[in-house]
């Protein structure tokens, strides 16, 4: 839940795309490199059309297309099959270098957790990204400051995270990552330096919108839902 | 073979623009004529291996055809579940060429040695594993990399390998390649890949010496690999012999057992496996030293054959 106005603001604003041709050479590329948030992926592909609405009821079913982690090979619209946390930034570097290398002006956004990247590989993309001064790739970070085990203070602290992020070479901003006219702002401006790679560091709550789940890490990943709260999760949307 | 590898990148490069080098922490001086010639399709990308896979897979994507170079042990096992998941899982064409294949690193102890390499990426789905036997023929293999779908492992060896193969007998990746043929009806067949195709042959040679017919087959491409190629020379053999410069575990040798024993209709072959055994190299020195260690010298494959036969009727 967290990172739906994220990608809510990208998809309703910020990105180029075709949901009837989704290879379309020129559309953005969004790589959600947090898979396990594919939930919200998948809600929102299917508002804009990439695939039926009805779909959605099939999630993890034995023929879905849509699985618990996304996959690019199955589902129109998921640029990259993720899940396998810490990879997405590095396809990001990569894209990037081939748009530039031809001289297409389409933008690379990865969104990855803040559990995520603790992940080494991440660091190395960091400075693959700043050395080529990657101005078309933004990084989001879904900063909800609670991983599968607890609050990532506790677990293996990200901070100072925005300075980590600068002191790799990129420009970052903070936002508040529920907050729909900042992320408009603040997404729809990157890049921020013409020379560098941006990270948008989006403060976020875990759960948001649900108030018996909001910050609990207990709901980090839950399956087999008794019907009452399950009940409590719709009405909670409602 | 591996300057005639990394130099076929140049030319390739000139013939597609789709073609890109990466490479982490390599010689000063590697492919400069490429990097001079195409600056934007030449990257060194420093000591962070995940982050090559992760580049490659993501210019692959974009349709680029990026050969990912760097030694062979950190192109593999460092970065295993990249390789996994943004190459193979994507099924995207990039190359992954490893320096020094098998033993080649002898003196930098076992950190730098690849002995595992052919089990681990012959174990990912649409992974292709080629391991040529000398520079000429991967001139022949580069030159139809371009067009093979799906991810490839590229084994170099040390360079300088002692050319054996031949232009006439040709090359097609996939195809095993009968580099001796034996005409005793009931023959010996050595089965090898890599350079060990290359001290197959003068095993070969000194047990025709001793009156014991081998033809030798060269697998080149360990995956996908000729199943009818390994049923069709089994199957009237005394014994089948399968030769790597590798671990045995899922090596080379697994992949043709895997053929005969998932296919072998009446029975199987006296079968010897010669490789690495279960255990990490303990010793320095040269590649020879070490391939003596494991008895893969010819001289020692020989023996290795003539010890076998001699147990045929009681052992097999």
């Amino acid at each position: 839940m967290s990172l739906v106005e994220i990608l809510r603001v990208l998809y309703d604003d910020v990105l180029r795309y075709r949901p009837e041709d989704p290879a379309w050479p020129d559309r953005d590329r969004l790589i959600l490199s947090k898979g396990h948030g594919c939930l919200a992926l998948y809600a929102m592909l299917a508002d804009k059309g990439f695939f039926p609405v009805e779909a959605l009821d099939s999630f993890c079913r034995r023929d879905s297309i849509l699985g618990g982690h996304p996959e690019a090979a199955k589902v129109p619209g998921v640029e990259a099959s993720t899940g396998a946390l810490g990879h997405g930034l590095s396809l990001g570097v990569g894209m990037a270098l081939a748009a530039r290398a031809r001289t297409r002006d389409h933008r690379i956004v990865v969104v990855m957790g803040d559990g995520e990247i603790q992940e080494g590989s991440v660091w190395e993309a960091a400075m693959s990204a700043s050395k080529h001064r990657l101005s078309n790739l933004t990084a989001v970070i879904d900063y909800n400051k609670l991983q599968s085990a607890g609050p990532t203070r506790e677990i293996l602290d990200l901070e100072p995270i925005t300075d980590k992020f600068r002191a790799f070479g990129f420009a970052t901003v903070e936002v508040d990552g529920h907050d729909i006219d900042a992320l408009r702002s603040v997404l729809g401006r990157a890049p921020v330096d013409s020379a560098k790679p941006t990270a948008v560091i989006a403060h976020t709550i875990k759960g948001k919108g649900i108030a018996f789940a909001e910050g609990d890490a207990n709901w980090h990943h839950k399956s087999r839902l008794p019907p009452e709260i399950t009940a409590a999760l719709y009405a909670a949307l409602a | 073979m591996r300057a005639t590898c990394i130099n076929a990148v140049h030319l390739l490069a000139r013939r597609d623009e789709r073609v890109v080098f990466l490479g982490s922490d390599l010689s000063p001086g590697l492919l400069a004529e490429m990097k001079s010639e195409f600056p934007q399709r030449w990257f060194m990308e420093g000591v962070a291996e995940a982050n090559l896979i992760g580049m490659a897979a993501g210019m692959a994507m974009e349709g680029l055809i990026p050969f990912a170079n760097t030694i062979a042990t950190f192109i593999t096992r460092r970065c295993y579940e990249q390789v996994a998941i943004d190459l193979c899982l994507h099924n995207l064409p990039v190359r992954l060429i490893g320096n020094g294949g098998g033993l080649v690193y002898a003196p930098l102890g076992p950190t730098h040695l690849a002995i595992e390499d052919i089990a681990i990426m012959r174990a990912l789905p649409n992974m292709t594993v080629v391991a040529v036997c000398d520079a000429d023929e991967m001139t022949r293999f580069m030159a139809q990399s371009l067009e093979w779908p799906g991810p490839i492992y590229i084994r170099l060896g040390k360079g300088g390998d002692p050319i054996v193969s031949r232009p006439e007998r040709g090359f097609s990746i996939g195809k095993a390649i009968l580099m001796r043929e034996a005409h005793a009806p009931r023959h010996v067949v050595l089965m090898a890949t890599g350079v060990m195709t290359g001290n197959c042959l003068a095993a070969a040679a000194t047990l025709a010496e001793q009156g014991i017919d081998c033809s030798v087959i060269h697998f080149h491409t360990v995956k996908p690999l000729d199943s009818a190629a390994v049923r069709e020379h089994a199957r009237d053999a005394r014994l089948v012999v399968t030769v790597e410069e590798g671990i045995k575990i899922g090596g080379f040798g697994s992949a043709v057992t895997d053929v005969l024993v998932e296919r072998c209709g009446k029975g199987l072959p006296a079968i010897l496996r010669l490789g690495i055994p279960d255990r990490f190299p303990d010793r320095y020195g040269s590649q020879n030293d070490l391939l003596e260690l494991f008895g893969l010298l010819p001289n020692q494959i020989s023996a290795a054959v003539i010890d076998a036969l001699g147990g045929t009727e009681q052992s097999f």
